[in-house]
């Protein structure tokens, strides 16, 4: 059994997704079950005030099949972070398991490194597995592998971009280097994006708006499901190799005069 | 004489409460469907603690539920 294994915790499917940017969570629900994810994303968040509390997200996420995995999006300082974690913790009920983020800029949402390590150390230290979101840097995730975290999610191009794998060799190069599942985290727009993933030997890829922004979200759901499988399984195969002239695929002897 | 009344804020926002109690502040936003998570000035306080936990007048509290996200 071709399995994935996160710190802890192991996984069949290969497919994260976030439950961001859904119209409702019903959609979010069919959504998320069309993936076959076994790990979703959420963020934690302040309750409105003096506001009538509509139904929670969690209710429609079924534990029994996934890991919940909390994370520190919107968070743009170590302490923020931190912070956001220890919530989640006690939100979950001592769940450990985090996708930490720090970023740098509204922008380009682009992680701080060097905080994101800083914030990493503390929060393994506090007894967190921690899946971090990196910049696609070999060496900022080689450091971040060393200090042991449980994943380590290097961005493809920037978050909710739709751009693709904007850097497939540094991907390989990071891929060389890593002990720890490489999971391909933001940039990814389409199927075929999923599968370059995971083609170059990424061990997962976690996407939330190429789902949720897709004109049919639970269909495309379903077609980064299949991209994942395949291009897991083209991975394993292993690719011929490529040349530059033709070269038959049937017999050259035995035509007919 | 009026009862004894109490200066927060809660998730970013001023308000005045009639008890200091922080379980009657939670019962108050009707969570009762959501999971939650409860600090006040940065400390974490366990579910298990909210109820004989008793706030003080500038006390900073946060509520936090989890949300979509990515």
């Amino acid at each position: 059994m071709d399995t994935l294994t996160i710190g802890s915790r192991t996984f069949n499917s290969r497919l994260l997704v976030g439950t961001g940017k859904y119209k409702d969570f019903t959609e979010t629900q069919e959504a998320v079950e069309a993936s076959g994810a076994e790990i979703v994303t959420v963020a934690i968040r302040r309750t409105n005030i003096g506001q009538e509390q509509g139904p929670n997200l969690l209710e429609f996420i079924n534990p029994n099949t996934t890991t919940i995995l909390p994370n520190t999006a919107g968070c743009y300082t170590i302490t923020d972070a931190v912070r956001t974690c220890q919530l989640a913790r006690e939100l979950l009920d001592g769940h450990d398991l985090v996708k930490l983020e720090v970023l740098g800029d509204e922008k380009t949402l682009f992680p701080n490194m060097s905080q994101t390590i800083e914030a990493a150390k503390i929060l393994i230290e506090d007894g967190f597995q921690v899946m971090v979101y990196c910049t696609d840097d070999p060496i900022a995730c080689q450091e971040l592998d060393d200090l042991g975290c449980v994943s380590i999610m290097p961005l493809a191009s920037p978050i909710g971009s739709g751009l693709g794998i904007t850097n497939p060799y540094n991907i390989q190069i990071i891929l060389e280097n890593a002990t720890k599942p490489i999971i391909v985290d933001a940039g990814v727009g389409t199927a075929s994006d999923a599968a370059i993933a995971m083609e170059l030997g990424c061990d997962g890829v976690l996407m939330n708006t190429a789902i949720a922004e897709a004109k049919k979200p639970v269909l495309m759901a379903s077609a980064m499901r299949k991209a994942i499988e395949s291009g897991r399984e083209a991975f394993l195969a292993g690719r011929m190799s490529k040349r530059l002239y033709a070269s038959k695929s049937s017999p050259g002897d035995g035509t007919i005069d | 004489m009026t009862a004894q009344r109490l200066q927060i804020v809660l998730n970013g926002s001023s308000i005045t409460l009639k008890s200091s109690s922080l379980s009657d502040l939670v019962d108050s936003l009707n969570l009762t469907n959501a999971r939650y998570a409860v600090e006040v000035n940065q400390e974490i306080i366990p579910k298990s603690a909210i109820a004989d936990y008793t706030l003080t007048n500038n006390d900073v509290v946060e509520i936090v539920i989890a949300v979509g996200g990515g």
